[in-house]
């Protein structure tokens, strides 16, 4: 069998695609590995759930930024230095109560509040939880740990066009005489995708 | 398309493998897979809905069977050489074996001729349309009714800016349905909302 009949037979190994794919587009002038040293970082170290922590925090210390948050989502986190994409051109942020709990999700792919709430998990972009927290919504939280009693209103939203969804979580009790950032460090990213409660 | 991507309400799967502070990433490949395909997108070279659809038209086992980030890959390969920035078969050769690519495209569609706008509180049905091409309306919610509960500024349409058709931008309509118009006896209680583009609308 020639080296061309060999290579043929074999998927090649996907990291040795990602640097084919790196180093053709770098060949082509395109500054890939730049990319990769910038945008990588990002990911690692500024889109963050931390964002969406101070977010939360604000929100439950500062009614008027409440307000305003729940009013345009956007404006108001930018008021905290978060940029959203230019192409997410509407944040919804949905207050979770005793009465009603929300719960984001994205069916056909990954979306989220990247910016926000920072790089989705993985159980988030996996297919399990794509496709049975529509239908099994309950059973699913309930296996996550999250059990809701029948009488508390739940609500899912698949993100399926450019809006972007974020949970306002129910601020624990114990925490009455928190500082904002000491708020901020207790929100989970789980709180703010609604598959727990703080 | 109907394709693989389409999940919601698919039963057959199990528990959600989940624990608490999950990690978006699982490997350095996987961050530089994600900044490589943000920055073709950055350039251009495609939007956000043609890099979705690309992969939607994986083969429907390589769609089930491939990583998150693998997906990602296979739609930066594929729309690479089909701009013709690259060659499959240069790819290959450099990542010495094969790399599999997305099946190729459908046509897109353009806006609806029919369309019209809602307003929160309006009880609207979702076209019984199936498309070819890329569209964001889940099966789960073909042909169902549902009510409007509130509306986002328009973006672009799916159907169109996945392929290079021109169509104006659309609002989307937050339509939120009972879980049970949706499986009757057969899922949990539940409001599932889903934003849904004008063209995939009708008054109900």
């Amino acid at each position: 069998m020639s080296d061309l009949d060999a290579r043929l037979q074999v998927i090649a190994p996907v990291e040795r695609r990602v640097d084919a794919v790196q180093a053709l587009m770098d060949e082509q002038g395109l500054k890939a590995s730049e990319a990769v040293e910038e945008l990588g970082h990002a990911a690692l170290h500024q889109w963050l759930p931390i964002n969406g922590g101070r977010v939360v925090a604000k929100a439950w210390t500062d009614a008027a930024f409440k307000a305003r948050l729940m009013d345009n989502g956007i404006q108001a986190v930018a008021e905290l230095g978060i940029g959203m994409p230019l192409h997410h051109r509407h944040l919804v942020v949905l207050e979770n109560t005793s009465a009603v709990h929300n719960v984001i999700c994205c069916t056909l792919c990954s979306c989220s509040a990247i910016r926000v709430i920072g790089l989705p998990p993985d159980w988030y972009k996996e297919l399990d939880f794509r496709a049975r927290i529509v239908r099994e919504s309950r059973t699913v939280l309930r296996e996550m740990g999250l059990d809701l009693p029948a009488e508390v209103e739940l609500r899912v939203w698949d993100t399926t066009a450019d809006t972007r969804y974020m949970v306002l979580p129910e601020r624990p009790g114990h925490t009455a005489s928190w500082s904002e950032e000491q708020l901020a460090a207790m929100v989970t990213q789980d709180a703010m995708i609604g598959v727990a409660r703080l | 398309m109907d394709g693989m991507h389409d999940l919601g309400g698919k039963q057959g799967f199990g528990p959600v493998r989940h624990r608490p502070n999950a990690p978006a990433f699982h490997a350095t490949w996987e961050v530089r897979v994600n900044s490589l395909y943000s920055h073709a997108v950055r350039l251009g070279i495609f939007n956000m809905d043609e890099y979705r659809h690309a992969i939607e038209r994986m083969d429907a086992r390589h769609y089930l069977s491939a990583s998150y980030y693998e997906r990602t890959l296979t739609s930066l390969a594929t729309l690479l050489v089909e701009k013709g920035v690259l060659s499959q078969d240069a790819l290959e050769r450099c990542a010495q074996g094969r790399f599999p690519l997305a099946a190729p495209s459908a046509q897109g569609r353009s806006n609806v001729a029919a369309r019209r706008s809602h307003a929160v509180g309006d009880r609207v049905r979702v076209r019984e349309d199936y498309v070819a091409g890329h569209v964001r309306m889940p099966g789960y919610i073909r042909g169902k009714t549902g009510l409007v509960v509130a509306i986002s500024p328009a973006y672009p349409y799916p159907d169109a800016h996945a392929h290079g058709v021109q169509a104006a931008d659309e609002p989307t309509y937050d339509v939120q349905f009972r879980s049970d118009h949706l499986w009757p006896e057969s899922a949990d209680a539940a409001l599932v909302h889903v934003g849904v583009f004008e063209s995939y609308l009708e008054p109900a």
